[in-house]
């Protein structure tokens, strides 16, 4: 059955917003998802009823919110399918992916790149999937490279057996370009990387919360999003990591949580996963991301991929048949459905995103205007910046008609006095 | 929209005032808004204490080249210290504080911006040139 997208819509109280003197189209999906109420309530409800710190204290509540807290990394870890989560659960977190992939450089890649060996990241990174890199590599002596892209921005897989080598210790790469909208051949590179023994971490940061993504399958050996994606709290990420390297990985923040037994000499580590949450976690959070993780179970992940790609269809269905706009606005990204994912990046020579973005922010319609912490790839396209519309669940083919819509006018409004 | 995208506003986009580079300049500063990518970059030359030319350079939105624009038509041939009294004056009227005091005869055509209050997500756009100026001349001056 096809999820009820108006009935969806009801439970995400923001979506009623009026935003000057307009009704809010929200497609600034690929920043930060909106919350339903089941999750805005959850968050209020464990402040009202449940606030106490976890893994401490023999009193009532604080058992009750170590449970409900627990209960949700079992969730997650069963959100990704990860394997034999009960025996060991592999759910760190984190404050969000950005600081998840900071702690498998500094950790980790730390503890095992050594000179001349090549970390694989691709053209379309986040900052956050670059930087840490970069870093590293300059520390270690090793090398950085960076998959190249073709001109739809797909990554061009002619290089598969150039880029990922012998040498090569790590791949990390984005499943879904946040930028550009491609769903990347991640599977592909995975069996590469797995054929010379190089390590893979996937930055899930926009393929987790939007379609089906099952760790066991994809055998990768770290991956890493963010709740506030995905219908969750800000201020959480997920770090997941697999068996074998979780248990010989060493702690990145020391201090209380993590330890079994200090003395003013030494201390010895906590068991997994907690050995790496070291101080007074983001309970509240976590437990109201259990409800989120519930709300996207209870739709169906290939539902809402489906529904997406469906909202992506009809816009390039209307970009299709819109002349002024296909003569005065390219579009970035694959055209092909199957490997683009809900983010429609867009470039006119006529007028600058941000100009566009006030235009459209007049009309209710909110969009992303900038480089997208993608400034290497935006350099590499010839554009300053792009304007971004991105979908999720509870967006409509009305939403995206009145969109183009709005996109025309303001593009006209600057094309009539050029 | 109109009260933003002013005709004169549009104007100074369409055909940017003072547009360009300075080969030999006495001071240049880069402004970036790192929130959208944008950059500028103002190029002076001073003669006895006075701004005898300035030209800059963006890769920016209609707001960021118009201000730019607007601003170098009101430097040229200042001195200094009007010049940093004018930068003065505009950041009042756009980050306009209550009082709403700033000098509007000191800033010619860009009261125009003055609207810009009212979207304090693009005032970073119009300021970038003005702080790049005024970089420049401290660094004259120290």
């Amino acid at each position: 059955m096809n999820p009820n997208i108006s009935q969806i819509r009801k439970d995400f109280p923001i979506l009623s917003t009026i935003v000057n003197e307009k009704q809010l189209v929200y497609l600034d999906n690929a920043a930060t998802s909106q919350k339903p109420i089941q999750v805005i309530n959850k968050l209020t409800d464990y402040y009202k009823n449940t606030n106490s710190n976890v893994h401490r204290g023999v009193h009532t509540l604080s058992g009750k919110a170590t449970d409900e807290f627990e209960d949700v990394r079992l969730k997650v870890a069963k959100f990704i399918n990860a394997p034999n989560y009960k025996q060991m659960n592999p759910i760190i977190w984190t404050r969000n992916t950005t600081e998840s992939i900071n702690i498998i450089s500094m950790t980790w890649a730390n503890d095992n790149l050594e000179e001349n060996d090549e970390i694989v990241v691709t053209a379309m990174e986040h900052h956050s999937n670059l930087i840490p890199w970069q870093r590293l590599c300059k520390r270690k002596k090793a090398k950085l490279k960076i998959f190249p892209i073709n001109n739809n921005q797909e990554l061009d897989l002619k290089y598969l057996d150039e880029y990922i080598n012998s040498n090569t210790k790590l791949v990390s790469i984005v499943h879904s370009s946040n930028s550009m909208g491609t769903i990347n051949p991640i599977k592909t590179l995975i069996k590469k990387a797995k054929s010379v023994n190089a390590k893979v971490l996937i930055d899930g940061a926009q393929s987790v919360p939007h379609m089906p993504v099952d760790v066991t399958d994809l055998d990768c050996d770290f991956l890493v999003f963010s709740a506030h994606k995905m219908l969750g709290p800000t201020g959480l990420g997920i770090l997941y990591v697999k068996k074998d390297i979780l248990q010989n990985l060493e702690p990145h923040f020391l201090g209380g949580e993590m330890v079994l037994d200090v003395s003013y000499e030494s201390a010895t580590w906590n068991d997994i996963p907690m050995k790496f949450e070291a101080g007074t976690p983001n309970i509240a959070d976590v437990i109201a991301f259990g409800s989120a993780i519930d709300y996207l179970n209870d739709i169906g992940m290939s539902k809402i991929r489906e529904h997406e790609s469906e909202l992506t269809a009809f816009a390039l269905n209307i970009l299709d048949e819109n002349k002024y706009l296909k003569n005065n606005s390219t579009l970035f990204g694959p055209k092909n459905i199957l490997n683009r994912s809900g983010v429609l990046t867009f470039h006119s020579d006529i007028a600058h995103p941000h100009d566009l973005g006030t235009l459209l922010d007049n009309e209710g319609i909110a969009v992303r205007t900038g480089h997208h912490c993608t400034m290497p790839l935006m350099k590499s396209l010839g554009v300053p910046a792009t304007l971004r519309a991105s979908f999720y669940i509870y967006n409509t083919e009305e939403e995206i008609t009145k969109f183009f819509e709005c996109y025309s006018k303001s593009l006209r409004f600057f094309d009539n006095v050029r | 929209m109109d009260d933003l995208y002013q005709e004169i506003i549009m104007e100074h986009n369409r055909n940017p005032k003072n547009f360009g580079t300075i080969n030999n300049p006495d001071v240049f500063n880069e402004a970036f808004n790192p929130l959208c990518g944008d950059s500028i970059t103002v190029y002076f030359i001073f003669e006895d204490n006075k701004i005898k030319d300035l030209k800059f350079e963006s890769q920016g939105c209609a707001i960021s080249k118009a201000s730019a624009s607007l601003m170098t038509e009101l430097l040229l041939n200042l001195d200094t210290d009007s010049a940093t009294k004018t930068i003065q004056e505009f950041h009042k009227m756009i980050t306009q504080n209550e009082e709403n005091d700033y000098d509007e005869d000191l800033l010619g055509d860009s009261v125009a911006l003055s609207n810009l209050s009212k979207y304090p997500n693009r005032i970073k756009c119009a300021t970038m040139c003005w702080h790049a100026a005024k970089e420049s001349i401290i660094d004259l001056n120290t």
